[in-house]
This record gives C-alpha cells, sequence and structure tokens, in this order.
C-alpha cells in the first residue's frame, strides 16, 4: 500500500493571532489530518484552531531565486518611518 | 552553478549559523547522514514506548497511570515529529520503517533492556530521559531546520519526563526499605547502559568530526556523557542511593567526577541484536504494522471513496 498523503498543519495559538506553520503528518483524508493534528500538535494547549493543506499543494519559492527576489527590498530606506527627520517638538508621530 | 561554488555556499551558510532547508542545495553524503540519524532517533521514540508501556495497566495510582499514559504518548509525538522532519529529506516513511523492521536501521540500545519493576519507571524517567535530554538540548541549534525545529517541540516536552521519573524515585526512597531497595536496584541495572546512550567514546566514533563540522552534532560523545555523570550524581546523593561504579569520584582538578571503564563489548553486542530484549522490541512492532494494515487500508480505501463522491456532486 502507497504512504497515506503528507500534510502540512497550521495552528492558531489563541484567538486574535494568525495560524502558523508546526510541522506536517500524514493522514488518509482532511478529517483525519485534524484529528491527528489535534493529538500531534496540540496535547498541551497549543492550539484553538487547526488548518490543514495537503503538501503537494503548497507553492514555495525557489531558495535560488532570493536574491532576484528580495533584492528590491533591500534600497528603499524610505519605506521606513526613521528615514523621515522630524524636530524633536514633534511628539506622537 | 558549478558544485565548487554550491558547496562554498553551504560551508558559508554553516559557518554562518544560517539553517539549511529542504529546498536549499546540501552536499549528498550530509543528507544521507541526516537521513541516518534521525530516522535512528525516530526508530528510538517510538521503540522507546515499549518498555514503559508494559508498566501502564500495573501503575501503583491513577496519578501514576496518568502520567506514564502520558509519557508514552509524548514519544510516540516525537517519533512522529522526527519521521516528518526525516521525510523532508526525500524518503518515504514506509521505507524507513522497513529498515526498522529489517533490522538495518539502529535505535538507541537502552530500550533492548527489559523493564522488571515498577522502579525501573522511574529509573527510566530519571536517567534514560535525562540522558536523552542531554543529547537532544544541544541539537535545537542543529543546522538542519526541521530537526532543529523537531527538537525544540521534542525538548520542551522531554523535560516532565524527567521529573515524574525523578519523583517517582524519590517517593520509592522515602518508603519502606523495600522500596529503597527497588529503587537501589533499578538504578543499579539502568546505570550503566544510561552511559552507553551517549554511543562510543570520542576516540572510536568515527563519523564526530564530520558531523561536528557540519553543525548536526554539538558536543562530543564524551563530553555529554562527562555532563550527564556531573549532573547526575548529586541527584543521587540527593535520593540516598549509590551509583554502581567504585571508580566514581570528585576530580578536583579537572573540576569533574571521575568514573570507571563502560563495558563496550556489552555496547557493541547489544547493538548487535544479542541484547535481552532486542528480538521482543522488533516484533512487537512489526506486529504492531502488520496487525495495523487493515486500518491502513480501510482509511485508504474510505478516503477515495468519499473524494469520488465529492467529484461526482460537483
Ligand atoms: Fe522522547
Ligand atoms: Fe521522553
Amino acid at each position: 500500500m502507497k504512504n497515506w498523503p503528507l500534510w502540512e498543519i497550521f495552528i492558531r495559538s489563541k484567538a486574535g493571532l494568525n495560524h502558523k506553520h508546526v510541522g506536517s503528518l500524514h493522514a488518509a483524508d482532511e478529517e483525519m489530518a485534524i484529528q491527528n493534528a489535534r493529538d500531534v500538535y496540540t496535547r498541551r494547549n497549543e492550539g484553538v484552531s487547526i488548518w490543514v493543506v495537503k503538501s503537494e499543494f503548497i507553492v514555495a519559492s525557489d531558495p535560488d531565486d532570493s536574491d532576484p527576489l528580495y533584492e528590491p527590498a533591500k534600497d528603499k530606506v524610505y519605506r521606513h518611518p526613521t528615514f523621515y527627520e522630524l524636530p524633536d517638538e514633534v511628539k506622537h508621530m | 552553478m558549478d558544485i565548487k561554488s554550491l558547496e562554498d555556499r553551504f560551508n558559508e551558510k554553516i559557518d554562518k549559523d544560517i539553517r539549511i532547508e529542504p529546498k536549499d542545495w546540501m552536499p549528498e553524503n550530509y543528507r544521507k547522514t541526516l537521513i541516518r540519524q534521525i530516522s535512528q532517533h525516530a526508530h528510538s521514540e517510538i521503540v522507546g514506548m515499549l518498555p514503559e508501556a508494559n508498566w501502564i495497566s500495573r501503575a501503583p495510582s491513577l496519578r501514576r497511570k496518568a502520567a506514564a499514559l502520558a509519557k508514552v504518548q509524548d514519544e510516540a509525538g516525537h517519533g512522529l515529529y522526527l519521521y516528518s522532519a526525516c521525510e523532508t529529506l526525500g524518503v518515504e516513511r514506509d521505507d524507513l520503517l522497513k529498515d526498522l523492521h529489517s533490522g538495518k536501521a539502529k535505535y538507541s540500545s537502552i530500550f533492548n533492556y527489559p523493564t522488571l519493576t515498577w522502579a525501573d519507571m522511574g529509573a527510566i524517567g530519571w536517567l534514560v530521559d535525562g540522558a536523552a535530554i542531554m543529547n537532544q538540548v544541544p541539537l535545537c541549534r542543529a543546522s538542519y531546520g526541521p530537526y532543529a525545529r523537531a527538537m525544540v517541540r521534542v525538548c520542551k516536552e522531554e523535560s516532565f519526563h524527567q521529573r515524574q521519573g525523578f519523583e517517582i524515585m524519590l517517593t520509592l526512597c522515602k518508603g519502606s526499605e523495600e522500596q529503597k531497595k527497588m529503587a537501589q536496584d533499578a538504578l543499579n541495572r539502568w546505570w550503566w547502559p544510561s552511559l552507553m546512550m551517549f554511543g562510543p567514546t570520542d576516540e572510536a566514533s568515527t563519523h564526530t568530526e564530520q558531523s561536528m563540522r557540519w553543525g548536526i552534532k554539538r558536543f562530543t560523545n564524551d563530553e555529554l556523557r562527562q555532563k550527564f555523570v556531573d549532573a547526575t550524581k548529586p541527584q543521587a546523593d540527593l535520593l540516598g542511593i549509590s551509583i554502581p561504579d567504585e571508580d566514581l569520584k570528585w576530580n578536583e582538578e579537572r573540576g569533574h567526577y571521575d568514573f570507571g571503564e563502560i563495558n563496550w563489548e556489552e555496547f557493541f553486542n547489544v547493538i548487535k541484536g544479542n541484547g535481552p530484549c532486542n528480538k521482543q522490541r522488533i516484533d512487537a512492532r512489526k506486529n504492531a504494522y502488520d496487525n495495523g494494515a487493515w486500518v491502513r487500508d480501510a482509511a485508504a480505501a474510505y478516503a477515495e471513496k468519499k473524494s469520488k463522491v465529492k467529484q461526482e456532486a460537483a
């Protein structure tokens, strides 16, 4: 028999926070993936909500492309508030 | 990019302590060594459930039983984190299990010893989980990202394992003469196998240098073993039981405890498959796998049927 498909697991640790990737596991279907994720990743109150996504549906950027992908953001200091010089008298801005 | 510059970039990352991730280029030997190390570790977690499972139904109180259940369940979780980390290196779970069942893959030799009395639950938590923690904490900084992240989760959960074990020992040692004897007997039997958990001496271990270079090992076997002895001796004193080693003495000059020679013949013998429980452990794993086959098949068939119904409805 073939392995059950692999699922990526995302957990929201507290109401108001975003779901975060915590790992992966095998399960026959989405229901079982959620049950297994509950057992494997939330045994100590680590979560209030679980997302499961079949690993084959994750599209990732190529690490070899990281230079051209992220280079354009590197020299744009004017996107940060600290780039702008204001007199000390201006409070709360 | 040619191999040479890929290799340079890999080494540069290692030197700068930048994690290697599944899609990054890595030397074939790094990948292979990691697969061996991580799967061996995963197998140890899973086989490690067996000696303690024996005592779940025999625990002396509900409190102890709940703790034993929770611990054994944690070990199953540890195995799963590690198998998943290993799979990011391009191997299939089923193949890893096949290697365990055929004896091709190894697991920690400690789990080939029997758990004869309830005190063994105490000694295992205190010593075996204690030694595992010594080994695992530095691996939270391992150079391979998925492995390091799995180890962070594992280490967070391990500390309860050691504490519940020590608590069992403490209760026995404060109990009747007979209970204290049981605790001493468990320490006598688990002490040396626990020291063997750190692996052969630095002189005898062939992979250490390369693994340290790659950041998948942070301390040598002997360094970790020494740390373990130094940490554990005062704990034994606190329990009021004695470590079965006549040569165990504080060495003022070194600032460490000296300790006796390990019986390496026994160690290699157990690794080779001749320990008291090797056969029993592998048989238990194989039976669990074979007897669970119909469940896996049924779940897969059900999932397939459900997705067909969904497709037809769409
Ligand atoms: Fe564990
Ligand atoms: Fe443990």
